[in-house]
């Protein structure tokens, strides 16, 4: 691929390991968007990225550790969460950034992400939503709608699927997003934030899987499913996230449900009340 | 009190105190925990005494978090302890692993007691040995230690820090109720005379760095998270750059790494004591809290005559596999007694190799050893 390293540098080559590229993603994966638009917002916060660390833990999303040029850390399978509490806590200095899949973060993750989200971390949670386990091929996991197709539920999940932004906001999460793979420019700016936000931001991204979800469902082009999100996207800003739960082929509300301001871990060390406490 | 706030002088304590004020000592600054008996004492006393040294105190939500967490502060830069028992040490084995194979630095105390399962949560057991040295998936070396009294408590959570930063890797103190639980004379003499290790850091340019490159003696220099670095860490198998490959050579190349850092450099490592082995035609082989009770019954048979010594295994794994052997040369049996059904007999076993017998004096947990029990076995084994 001579066009791809060519003399002519690309704004955000400083963000990856090209020595690793290609990457393992498959074609009309939404992944590498997403990324693209975490290294944007990362560009546009100016953090001093020798402070920020990324954290993933294992699925197709975990991979995501290892192209960045940060230092960064690809976890065990769930962990992703409490590994990066224990190293904001023993470095508040440190931006930490969950970078991760839903089944990953949601079923076998899914108590860590509770108690980060209750203790309210100062971390920032980029969440990949694909709907199945693409990495293992395809399997139903804790986010696939009701009726949808895997391949261990070959007539339809019978399953009531679990509302993300929804759980974050009762656990805790100060900040919570929903975009999908076709909004890059307002993924952009909502990862700016939440990585700016002091506290647990959460931030969903729906995402194609054209191998798995998407060709057992009707939608076998990435495209396809890219096309969906455009068309049945509906932004709510504000909404109750209890009301932005996902249906099967049916609408996907997006925008910014949560925004609020509550004490965080590790504590700031000039804060007035931790002089109290001595 | 120093003024970092390490306490010295006599204290009467119980193991687990004496453990928190070990791991401190050593310059133990993160604690992640779940509370479970018999070893909760621990994480009580790092609740309290962590934020006197500037160090960081959580409270997980579970073993898996808190075996997670100590992983991610010891690359966040700072020394890292977790403390649990059996039912909490079958959870941690899936991130020691994770430990392992990112050759991450930190402290994993296990309290045991009594299994399988919830077991006797109070009382007694040495049932997770094997556990310790095989718990989780793969090929690994491993190091664990055993100490026999509070004392020991607080001296072999300093050794396990300095091993676990020497040697880049989980270092397991594996003690049990019996001696977390008893309350003893514990002496912490001034930091000047506790020699305290810190992780070799990297002596190249970030550009030229490769994380997992070994110097000599088969350990990298470890580099911290914020440091300017950009390195990646994972837990697939890596090359030198920390990247992943799928080969059969890379994986070669690093196992045999993982395994033998511990096991080339074992003299460094193991440390045993000895009581009257030298002339002995019987030897008992014990660790921990049946190391104490051995003694009784090797008195009363020295009393009686007969050459009894004591071999009492101060580091576990890597197994004193040398020194078992040359013993096996000279005694008719060893006589192992341990709170389980036979784990490190058959370590002994394997190593006297025949040479000499192997005699197991199994309890199942709950309690210890009476020692007229171990002479009756010492008296067989000469008979």
């Amino acid at each position: 691929m001579k066009a791809m390293t060519g003399p002519k540098e690309h704004p955000l080559d400083i963000y990856l390991r090209a020595e690793r590229l290609p990457h393992i993603w498959c074609p009309g994966c939404g992944i590498g968007i997403i990324l693209n638009s975490f290294f944007r917002g990362l560009m546009e916060s100016k953090l001093d990225l020798d402070k920020v660390v990324m954290v993933s833990g294992i699925g197709c999303t975990g991979r995501a550790a290892g192209y960045v040029n940060l230092d960064s850390f690809h976890t065990t399978h769930g962990r992703a969460i409490p590994f990066a509490t224990g190293m904001k806590l023993a470095n508040p200095e440190l931006k930490v950034v969950v970078f991760s899949g839903d089944g990953d973060l949601f079923a076998i993750g899914g108590n860590h992400f509770i108690h980060a989200a209750r203790r309210n971390i100062d971390m920032t949670v980029i969440c990949v939503n694909n709907f199945n386990y693409g990495m293992t091929g395809g399997q139903l996991g804790s986010t696939t709608p009701l009726g949808a197709r895997t391949t261990t539920s070959r007539t339809g999940s019978i399953e009531q699927p679990m509302n993300i932004p929804y759980l974050a906001a009762a656990s805790g999460a100060v900040y919570v997003a929903r975009w999908t793979a076709a909004h890059v420019g307002k993924l952009e700016r909502t990862i700016t934030e939440a990585l700016l936000k002091k506290g647990f931001s959460l931030v969903e991204v729906i995402s194609p899987c054209p191998t798995y979800y998407g060709r057992m469902n009707k939608q076998a082009a990435g495209l396809e499913q890219m096309r969906y999100y455009r068309d049945n996207s509906v932004i709510k800003h504000g909404i109750d996230p209890k009301h932005a739960a996902i249906e099967y082929q049916g609408e996907i509300i997006v925008g910014k449900f949560v925004d609020i301001e509550r004490p965080y871990l590790p504590y700031p060390q000039d804060r007035e009340w931790q002089i109290n406490l001595r | 009190m120093t003024e970092d706030g390490c306490l010295v002088g006599e204290f009467f304590f119980s193991g687990n105190e004496a453990c928190t004020e070990g791991a401190i000592s050593a310059g133990c600054r993160f604690f992640g925990g779940y509370p479970i008996t018999p070893s909760t004492e621990i994480a009580e006393r790092m609740s309290e005494r962590l934020p006197e040294v500037g160090g960081a105190f959580i409270q997980m939500e579970d073993e898996i978090a808190s075996m997670a967490a100590i992983l991610g502060a010891s690359w966040g830069g700072v020394k890292a302890m977790t403390a649990t028992s059996g039912p909490g040490f079958s959870l941690m084995m899936e991130n020691i692993g994770l430990g392992l194979m990112t050759e991450t630095p930190c402290v994993v105390v296990n309290m045991q007691r009594a299994g399988p399962s919830t077991g006797l949560p109070t009382l007694t057991g040495q049932g997770d040995m094997m556990q310790a040295r095989w718990g989780s998936h793969g090929c690994y070396g491993i190091i664990a230690l055993s100490p026999d009294s509070p004392q020991e408590l607080f001296d072999l959570t300093v050794k396990a820090f300095n091993l676990s930063e020497t040697y880049r890797l989980p270092v397991l103190v594996m003690s049990e109720a019996a001696v977390g639980h008893m309350y003893e004379k514990v002496v912490i003499p001034p930091p000047g005379e506790i020699e305290v290790v810190h992780r070799r850091k990297p002596t190249v340019p970030p550009e030229k760095y490769l994380p997992f490159k070994p110097d000599a003696d088969l350990v990298p220099p470890m580099a911290n998270a914020g440091e300017g670095y950009h390195f990646h860490v994972t837990g697939l198998t890596h090359d030198e750059r920390g990247y992943p490959a799928s080969s059969v050579e890379v994986q070669d190349k690093l196992v045999r790494r993982l395994v033998d850092k511990v096991y080339k450099n074992a003299d460094k490592i193991i440390e045993v004591e000895e009581d009257r082995v030298d002339d002995a035609e019987v030897v008992v082989c014990a660790y921990g809290i049946s190391a104490r009770v051995s003694r009784i019954a090797i008195e009363h048979a020295r009393d009686m005559g007969i050459r009894a010594g004591l071999l009492r295994l101060i580091t576990v794994w890597p197994f004193p596999e040398a020194r078992v052997r040359d013993i096996a040369r000279q005694v008719k049996a060893f006589i192992v007694p341990e709170i389980n059904y036979g784990q490190i007999a058959l370590e002994v076993e394997r190593c006297a190799g025949g040479a000499a017998r192997t005699i197991l004096v199994p309890h199942m947990g709950g309690g210890v050893h009476n020692p007229e029990t171990i002479l009756d076995v010492i008296r067989q084994a000469v008979r």
